[in-house]
């Protein structure tokens, strides 16, 4: 995305002018050899900004990039080119166990909270293992662990069972503990409350929501569902196909799309009110969005063109860049255009 | 309110954690492994086995060479319990000597095979590709070594080093172990605890020992077993060879090989030792079986099908109705109830949603009604009236008059439903055969149509492809097409659009809606997203722990919640509709729902509730609510009147204090306004 407005299209947050964590210009490809250098590249030229404290939520359809962003940020995903820093430091290139000597900031919740816990080990054996890496060891760790889990929710005590023993919303919070136990600055949540139910979800999406604020944390929330983002975060990045099709505050995003993918995507989350739904639906009939996966978009073009009902000549010729609408960033050639729901 | 929920405000806030669900799991470990009955006599052999052999000197009746040339050839006798080989030694002492060696041998070998498979295996799956490419091709120059020749050759060579020929056979082993542990080892890698423990920075041997090498203990252990026994075999078949410790010392090999020159005369002979062996790798795979089936070994429920007569007789209560459930329950045959006391009623051409969290039973209402219930579930009760005819009791024959034909069924995930292995062409050609009797060419232009009627637009290239080359999206047209050959009247949708993405969601509830609009279908579609509910639905059931606690229009349910489940559902909800303020806090509810079989009396949500109040304890019947003239429904809360006249709303900050049954309300118990969230 050579067109992208370098700092601008990272919408900064105007209060904090030190972001806690930039990725700037982040391209991703899977795979080596000629096939994937010819295959469009899973993440294509992604910047943001995460002041300390802040939420950004990260929003797309499954294959739209998220995850990778996500993994790529923690290191578990090679970048192809592009740079992630904390605190201004390049841990781009850093493997996993640099990063662990040199931040210990950085961490993460998953989406499943069934697989992301070890069955074989004690929840007080899963709480203490990043504190013994930052050199906190015995008593002090187990403590340490203990009051992690009560920040969560869970009695101390649960540090002597297994996993097991849990549901998913408790497990969901023993994952939260442990991302937080080594107080980390920023943390990568993978759709995490996507696999529980709605009250569950609820409980949890509190306690993040408390938490953040007690501790001044910075959250990279990942998440396919806009409501969902837009309870927990300030700001919010749309993304179609590896690009940021729109980012900005999460109410203008929400409230005022620029883009017709974000308009696409905010009229399809149901709301559970008969008579509004139905209004809903209608404007999403009347927008005439196409069906997902209809067609590959030329690859210098927007890669939304093929669903589009806006695309000209242009759309499929030039990329749209990022660029100021009305209080929104939109890669959009025709983002005044764009219907209001 | 940013404060922490610390479990000892109130109880409350602690949301999950006051009522502790944990339920005694299963204990880990080998006692229970023991219960199956040949485990644990296979273990109860080999223990015995060890110990006799190991201690064998120290026991044994007579030294393995004394000579007893008197009685050479013998049965059993009070002298020699196992009888005599040709040299009249006692068969009793030599087997249980011979014993220790082969256990030793075989466990070296497992040893080798595993110390050089595994670790070569961890490294292939933590280096990924180019490693991985480079240790397989290595192995398979192993694997194609002639294992067996070359065994022979190096006792050529070395001469009868029997541990040192077991070694080098565990090396040749080690390359299909490699191949078995990395396959397994890759697996383990992709669990999400791994990269937690990545992230934080663990190293690479850490993470393996702690994290990998624990989730592939199963198949180390069923391989490792199998491994023992094979090298038990190929030990004594070594020493049949004549490649085994020489004579006086026994083997069992040797001691197989004298038995079988006895075979015509002495026939007794071969009993004690191929007894002995074959118990033995007999045992062994039996502890590897009764590993292996550790988990599922404890489903099996005998299948029993009760037969349930149907209990209602009277008329239907709405005559327009089509399908009509009064008082339904399932249970788990001899176990706990999952549904009870479920009744609704659906006309043609009306969406019935039925919403909940998991575990509410939504999914075994559903399948009740086709008879599609899992094994050792059935119906216990109530009845199924379809078209006017009882569906509860029918025998699976009947069933399958119905299935397919009137009621058709699309599940949660279309890729599942799909087989793979087939095109689309065939896999809708087969039952539009079946079900409308038409020949193939037919079959295939009505196929064709089908994809077209659920807004495929090229329906002649999807027919030729196969599952896997469709989006979730596409897939889950098919499988409605599939549910569409019989020209169903009822179609029952089980969480239709929780696998897809919103904006795929969106197109397949219109065109179950364009379905129903141009055919007069009838739905019933299972659904924990209200928003689902409210885009497609006429009216809904509210489930809660195996009943329905709510029921009525979807305008009426929705937009004037008169339970408290409803209610607490709703505002846990994020999406807010445009316009209004996105909520502070999201309502939430302590606890979760209880599991079938606990289930308290009186009302099931009590003691989550935040309006319970002593008398919600009481057995109670649901009261008529949502009433607008033509279709009613119902609502199962005792305070319901109550509730509603105070204008009360599931409060966000669980203000109200969860007055739990039995404990000391926290407020005094004869206050009768509702204590939380009062509108003023």
């Amino acid at each position: 995305m050579t067109a992208a407005p370098a700092a601008g299209a990272t919408a900064a947050s105007a209060l904090d002018p030190a972001p806690v964590l930039e990725v700037r210009d982040l391209v991703v490809r899977y795979g080596s050899g000629r096939r994937a250098r010819n295959a469009p590249p899973a993440i294509d030229g992604v910047s943001f900004d995460i002041a300390p404290g802040e939420t950004l939520g990260v929003v797309g359809e499954s294959g739209s990039g998220k995850s990778t962003i996500g993994k790529a940020v923690l290191g578990l995903q090679p970048a192809t080119s592009g740079t992630v820093t904390l605190h201004g430091q390049d841990i781009t290139a850093m493997s996993l166990k640099q990063r662990s000597r040199l931040v210990a900031d950085l961490r993460v919740v998953f989406q499943d909270p069934y697989s992301s816990l070890n069955p074989a080990r004690t929840i007080g054996q899963t709480l203490v293992e990043p504190l013994a890496l930052m050199g906190i060891k015995g008593v002090a760790a187990l403590a340490k662990a203990r009051a992690g889990l009560e920040a969560v929710g869970l009695p101390g005590d649960a540090a002597d069972r297994y996993p097991s023993q849990f549901s998913g919303g408790q497990r969901q919070r023993i994952a939260i503990a442990r991302a937080l136990v080594c107080d980390p600055k920023v943390v990568v949540l993978d759709e995490p409350v996507s696999a529980l139910d709605l009250s569950t979800q609820a409980q949890v999406l509190n306690l993040l929501a408390d938490l953040r604020d007690q501790r001044g944390l910075a959250f990279m929330f990942i998440a396919h569902d806009l409501g969902v983002v837009r309870f927990l975060a300030q700001r919010t990045v749309v993304l179609y196909r590896g690009q940021i099709m729109e980012t900005g505050p999460v109410e203008a995003v929400n409230s005022r799309p620029r883009h017709p993918y974000t308009v696409a995507l905010t009229a399809a989350a149901p709301v559970p009110r008969p008579a509004e739904q139905a209004a809903r639906r209608a404007a999403r009939e009347a927008l005439g969005v196409g069906t997902a996966g209809a067609a590959q978009p030329a690859a210098t073009g927007c890669p939304f063109v093929p669903r589009c009902p806006l695309a000209t000549d242009i759309c499929v010729a030039e990329r749209p860049p990022l660029r100021l609408v009305e209080g929104t960033y939109a890669a959009c050639h025709h983002a005044e255009r764009v219907p209001q729901l | 309110m940013s404060v922490l929920p610390l479990p000892d405000m109130d109880g409350a806030a602690a949301d999950e954690v006051a009522t502790e669900p944990v339920p005694p799991s299963r204990r880990r470990g080998l006692p229970q492994l023991l219960r199956r009955p040949g485990s644990g006599l296979g273990v109860a052999w080999l223990v015995f086995l060890v110990i006799a052999s190991f201690t064998a000197p120290l026991w044994r009746p007579y030294e393995v060479d004394e000579q007893d040339l008197a009685h050479r050839l013998e049965g059993p006798s009070g002298a020699h319990w196992l009888g005599t080989d040709p040299n009249g030694r006692d068969i009793l002492s030599r087997i249980f000597t011979a014993g220790a060696e082969p256990l030793l041998v075989s466990t070296l070998t497992v040893l080798v095979a595993f110390g050089i498979g595994i670790p070569l295996a961890l490294m292939a799956a933590q280096r990924g590709r180019r490693t991985e490419q480079v240790t397989s091709r290595l192995t398979e120059i192993v694997m194609a070594l002639p294992s067996t020749i070359l065994l022979l050759a190096v006792i050529g060579v070395i001469g009868i080093k029997i541990y040192l020929v077991m070694g080098i056979l565990g090396v040749l082993i080690s390359a299909v172990v490699y191949r078995i542990m990395l396959g397994v080892a890759q697996s383990v890698r992709q669990r999400l605890y791994v990269d937690a423990a990545r992230v934080n920075g663990l190293g690479s041997l850490a993470v393996n020992l702690r994290h990998v090498l624990p989730g592939m203990a199963t198949v180390i252990a069923v391989q490792a077993a199998q491994l023992f026994g094979i090298a038990l075999l190929i030990q004594s078949g070594l020493a049949f060879l004549g490649f085994g410790p020489a004579e006086p010392q026994p083997s069992w090999g040797v001691m197989i090989q004298t038995a079988s020159q006895h075979i015509y005369d002495a026939p007794w002979l071969m009993v004690p030792t191929g007894l002995v062996l074959a118990l033995t790798v007999v045992a062994v795979n039996e502890l590897a079986d009764a590993i292996a089936g550790k988990v599922t070994a404890e489903r099996v429920v005998p299948r029993r099908r009760s037969r349930v007569v149907a209990s209602s007789t009277a008329a239907p209560a709405d005559p327009d109705a089509v399908l009509e459930v009064r008082d339904l329950s399932v249970a788990v045959d001899g176990g706990p109830q999952l549904v009870t006391g479920v009744s609704f009623a659906l006309r043609p051409g009306r969406v019935l949603g039925l919403v909940g969290e998991s575990g509410c039973g939504k999914t075994m209402t559903a399948r009740a009604l086709l008879g599609l219930l899992p094994d050792g579930v059935s119906v216990s009760g109530g009845s199924i009236l379809w078209q006017g005819r009882e569906l509860v009791g029918l025998p699976d024959s009947r069933l399958n008059d119905v299935r397919g034909r009137e009621i058709a069924m699309i599940s949660q995930e279309p890729m599942v439903a799909l087989d793979p292995m087939f095109s689309v062409a065939y896999q809708l050609i087969q039952p539009i055969r079946r079900l409308r009797g038409v020949g193939r060419a037919e079959a295939r232009k009505i196929a064709a149509e089908l994809l077209t009627s659920v807004g495929i637009v090229d329906a002649e290239r999807v027919l030729k492809t196969y599952p896997h080359q469709l989006s979730g999206g596409m897939a889950q047209r098919v499988c409605i097409a599939l549910a569409l050959t019989g020209k169903p009247k009822l179609l029952i949708a089980d969480e239709p659009t929780t696998a897809l993405d919103v904006t795929v969601q969106a197109e397949i509830l219109s065109l179950l809606r364009a379905l129903v609009r141009d055919t007069g279908l009838s739905v019933v579609i299972v659904s924990h997203d209200l928003g689902v509910v409210a885009d497609i639905c006429d009216d809904v059931a509210v489930m809660y722990a195996g009943e329905v606690v709510e029921s009525g229009s979807v305008a009426a349910v929705l937009d004037d919640p008169a339970h408290p489940y409803t209610m607490a559902l709703l505002g846990a909800n994020p999406h807010v509709p445009d316009g209004e303020p996105v909520p502070r806090r999201l309502a939430s509810i302590a606890g979760t729902v209880p599991p079938p079989g606990s289930w308290p009396t009186g009302c099931r949500f009590a003691a989550r509730c935040q309006f319970a109040q002593e008398q919600c304890t009481v057995p109670f019947v649901p009261f008529p609510a949502h009433g607008d003239g033509r279709a009613t429904g119902s609502v199962r809360c005792i305070r319901v009147e109550e509730l509603a006249r105070a204008h009360v709303t599931w409060d966000a900050d669980d203000v109200g204090a969860v007055v739990l049954v039995g404990a000391d309300p926290l407020e005094p118990a004869d206050e009768t306004a509702p204590t939380a969230g009062v509108r003023s």
